[in-house]
């Protein structure tokens, strides 16, 4: 038996694994990172984007700061966010971004002086204040009240991940590539680490710890369309799953990124319309401020998207053999803009489309994009349910994004929850002593031995590539962006007997070692239990909240579903997941549910929610000489970890 | 384009290390080609269809992660966006990247090489006050231009095809190769990491370093980001040249 042992195992190499991997090794415990691939290929650095953090450095960003961060974030959850944890993410953005740039990401800077810009399909100057020159500046994104994304010309993922890998390598911090995590180890509610099987050998081993986290980004790939990288299958979620014991919260909440490229579904960032790209129809019309006149292209993802389809099935979409799309037109924006910060997207649509995009529309169409659902955690990114087992980034469902996460929100969490539970995960392994028997261990490295085992011998069965396929089909024709009552029912009938189907699934590659079918065979069955979380949760979820709309329910319904949906799946042998629900507690909440400002106003008031924002107006009443700091604390006295309980300083307002 | 779709010759090197007694061959299958289809998504239907234990690495399948650098028709190139329509007679060889350890059929471990490459040009800034930055306090300022410079030379995405590419290291096999140039030059550039010239020359100041290129520059040609290999191998070389 092959035991490695250490204190801090690390799930994932992406930007939030080695984030919690940076910590606990600075804090001086013994660190592992477990990846797919080698780190610096992690879906982490495909965010071309940017990255939320109320620095407030551009003109266009001036008067920003945590508060009007965290109204944005809130409104774009839908209020289904965990404001305990949406409060202690936008305090820490800002440290986080300046960490990074100490760290050496070579964030794009503020230029004092005119220069022109496109707001609103009109060429307008601006002027940014010498005084500013050669601080970190942003871009505007979706949702957000402010010019707030922060970046790196058109390339913020990859040189956040290349300066955190970095870190990690200056660190010493061994990252062992080419692993994959098949079942945790966990016994009396404590996880001890994992079964990792090597993907080059086969070799299967217990990496036993203290703390394992979790940081295996998101489950798009349940989708036959999707942006995401093809390893996000989301099997580090899946085995929280499989212990029975961890949950899952808010599987069903699924986002669809407004510009993907068709057929293929690669992403356009956001950034095409930060910058002033238009949505445009068959006729060339630009239909959004119809729909949002207010926010126009720039309302959230979710509402955008859905906007989009609706033009789509009002006749206005582009038909093409793949169905129909609409254009996104970034021509507008010239060359220059373009081929420095748009760049890779002018990349992708050569490659991909053969199409110059400064001259020529790029065909769009919303494609599954973000799984805000995950590894259900508490705010100090810890299971509830299962002690030592810790979750991070897009995999966890800390819950700052609730029903709808927010462009430039994601890269930034990854960081910021890195940080902030990676502190958590220090702490861990510092109260808790290593105490499971070899027994335990050998038990469930012998379950996994025995399925692979299973596998190879199975003369005949089921084809797991198909399998997967079926799947992918059925997410993306019954659980996508529209949803109703008779096709998830539907959904969930045929993923039951994909679930039953997926326990007979024979290879024709019959070796133990690299092979690439029995990766496909043992990740398979993971992926259609994630599935029928998604769609058994979406089903149940009667209201219309964040990306999650029922054509039957198009209410926001406060009163109901203002709760987070739990999914556990204690029994290996039923088809369907335990679903539970969390309430989430108005009379604690700094910002009630209200209205968002964009999007469709259609809800069904939480009884809660007026004497809550009473409440509010009395405690602010009653402490009108309170500055915004102190009062924020009476209205949500949060936890943040010392370390990052500082103010943040802004240009021209220094710390207040 | 005619009614009738082509049918793709693919020729693939196979061979799996771990295999006893498996030798390296190549092996023809054929593709019926689809619109817009890339060597990503006909390897992808090769193994489900035809062959489920052909080995290969995608992840991003979006020309941004560089993981699947391969040898196309001859040519070291990012196999996820190449369009098979590119092919006009619509046969296409692929072989494994040369210059890694070989996994198995298409899959080299470019992972390996590039964290050693990392650890031997210390990749990172250097700053001993790194570490003590208040994170409160407002950023250090930095020049928007010399930022974009930085980013420029960080482009690289790993992808393996300028060592595939690079004679020099063909005969010399701890040549650090223009990855590891363009890693430091862009530290060198980069005001936060205060190595000195004389620290970056003993990383670099020999025939292992930039003085062994030969200056072919198959890695300016095949470099898919477009890097500038050889401006700033030839000012890395200066660079160094005038130090002793």
């Amino acid at each position: 038996m092959k035991v490695i042992y250490t204190d801090s195992l690390v799930i994932g190499g992406g930007l939030a694994g080695l984030r919690v991997a940076i910590a606990s090794m600075q804090r001086g415990y013994d660190t592992i990172v477990l990846s797919l691939i080698p780190a610096k290929r992690s879906h982490s650095a495909a965010a071309q984007g940017g990255m939320q953090a109320s620095l407030g450095a551009c003109i266009k960003g001036d008067g920003d700061d945590e508060d009007v961060h965290f109204g944005d974030t809130v409104k774009g959850s839908d209020w289904g966010c965990d404001q305990d944890v949406a409060r202690m993410f936008v305090n820490t953005a800002p440290k986080a971004i300046r960490q990074l740039a100490a760290w050496g990401v070579p964030w794009s800077r503020v230029r004092g002086g005119d220069r022109e810009v496109i707001i609103n399909g009109e060429k307008v100057t601006i002027t940014e204040k010498h005084e500013a020159h050669g601080l970190i500046t942003a871009r505007d994104f979706g949702g957000t009240k402010k010019w707030r994304t922060c970046f790196t010309s058109d390339g913020t993922g990859h040189t956040m991940l290349y300066a955190m890998d970095n870190k990690a390598i200056q660190l010493g911090i061994p990252v062992h590539e080419r692993k994959e995590a098949l079942a945790l180890i966990h016994e009396d509610g404590v996880c001890y680490g994992a079964i990792v099987r090597d993907l080059i050998t086969g070799e299967l081993a217990a990496y036993v710890a203290k703390a394992t986290t979790i940081a295996t980004g998101g489950y798009g790939r349940l989708y036959s369309v999707t942006t995401n990288a093809v390893i996000s299958e989301g099997i580090g979620t899946a085995i929280a799953l499989e212990t029975g014991v961890a949950t899952l919260g808010n599987m069903e909440a699924v986002q669809f990124h407004p510009t993907a490229i068709v057929p293929v579904g690669i992403l356009t960032t956001e950034g095409c319309r930060g910058d002033g790209g238009l949505l445009l129809d068959k006729d060339g019309y630009r239909f959004m401020p119809d729909y949002e006149p207010e926010k126009k292209e720039l309302a959230s993802r979710d509402v955008v998207s859905r906007r989009m389809t609706e033009h789509m099935r009002k006749g206005k979409g582009v038909p093409s053999p793949y169905g129909d799309h609409l254009w996104l037109d970034i021509t507008l924006l010239g060359r220059k803009h373009i081929e420095k910060n748009l760049r890779e997207v002018k990349e992708i649509c050569e490659y991909f489309l053969g199409i110059d995009p400064v001259k020529e529309y790029i065909p769009v169409r919303p494609t599954q994009h973000y799984s805000m659902g995950g590894v259900r955690t508490n705010a100090t990114g810890e299971s509830p349910t299962l002690k030592g087992l810790f979750s991070a980034g897009e995999a966890a469902c800390w819950d700052m994004h609730g029903f709808n996460r927010l462009g430039g929100n994601s890269v930034a969490e990854t960081v910021v929850a890195g940080m902030i539970v990676g502190e958590f995960v220090a702490d861990y392994c510092g109260a808790n002593p290593l105490n499971v028997s070899t027994a335990t261990i050998a038990h469930f490295l012998k379950k996994e031995e025995k399925k692979i085992t299973d596998l190879l011998v199975r003369d005949f069965g089921e084809n797991p590539f198909a399998l997967k396929a079926e799947m992918q089909q059925i997410m993306m024709d019954k659980v996508g962006i529209f949803r109703n009552g008779p096709d998830l029912e539907k959904a969930v009938e045929e993923l039951t007997v994909l679930n039953q189907r997926a326990r007979h699934i024979a290879l024709r590659n019959r070796i133990s070692s690299s092979n690439p079918e029995l990766v496909e065979a043992i990740r398979v069955p993971k992926m259609i239990k994630l599935a029928q979380c998604v769609a058994y949760g979406a089903m149940l979820r009667t209201e219309s909240r964040g990306a999650h709309a029922r054509e039957d329910f198009p209410e926001r319904n406060d009163r109901d579903w203002l709760r987070r949906t739990l999914a556990a799946w204690p029994d290996d042998s039923t088809d369907l997941p335990d679903i539970t629900y969390e309430d989430l507690d108005v009379m604690k909440m700094e910002m009630p549910p209200g209205s968002r400002g964009y999007g469709v106003d259609n809800i069904i008031l939480h009884p809660d929610s007026e004497k809550r924002m009473a409440e509010i107006e009395e405690i602010t009443k009653a402490n009108s000489a309170a500055g915004r700091f102190e009062l924020q604390q009476l209205l949500n006295p949060t936890p943040i970890p010392e370390k990052f309980k500082g103010k943040n300083e802004r240009i021209g307002r220094g710390y207040k | 384009m005619s009614d009738q779709a082509r049918v793709l010759k693919f020729q693939i090197f196979r061979y799996n290390p771990l295999k006893k007694g498996d030798k390296p061959r190549m092996v023809t299958y054929e593709v019926t080609e689809a619109p817009g289809m890339t060597i990503f998504i006909a390897l992808n239907e090769i193994r489900e269809t035809q062959d489920p234990s052909l080995q290969f690495d995608f992840v991003c399948r979006a020309g941004i992660c560089g993981s699947c650098a391969m040898v196309i028709n001859g040519q070291p190139d990012l196999a996820c966006r190449t369009l098979t329509a590119n092919f006009a007679d619509g046969e296409i060889k692929l072989l494994p990247l040369p210059g890694f350890e070989l996994i198995g059929d298409l899959s080299v471990n470019t992972g390996k090489f590039m964290r050693a490459m990392s650890e031997r040009v210390e990749s990172w800034i250097h700053d001993q006050h790194a570490d003590d930055v208040n994170y409160d306090k407002l950023e250090e300022r930095m020049d928007p231009d010399v930022a974009d410079e930085i980013y420029e030379l960080e482009r690289c995405v790993e992808c393996g095809a300028c060592v595939s590419a690079c004679a020099t290291k063909r005969m010399r096999p701890d040549f650090l190769s223009a990855v590891g140039f363009m890693r430091l030059a862009r530290f060198a550039l980069d005001p936060r990491d205060k190595r000195t010239d004389d620290e970056f020359y003993e990383i670099m100041g020999n025939d292992d370093g930039v003085f062994g290129c030969m200056t072919l520059l198959g890695c300016e040609d095949y470099c898919p980001k477009d890097l500038p290999h050889q401006t700033q191998i030839a000012y890395l070389r200066r660079k160094m040249a005038l130090i002793r």
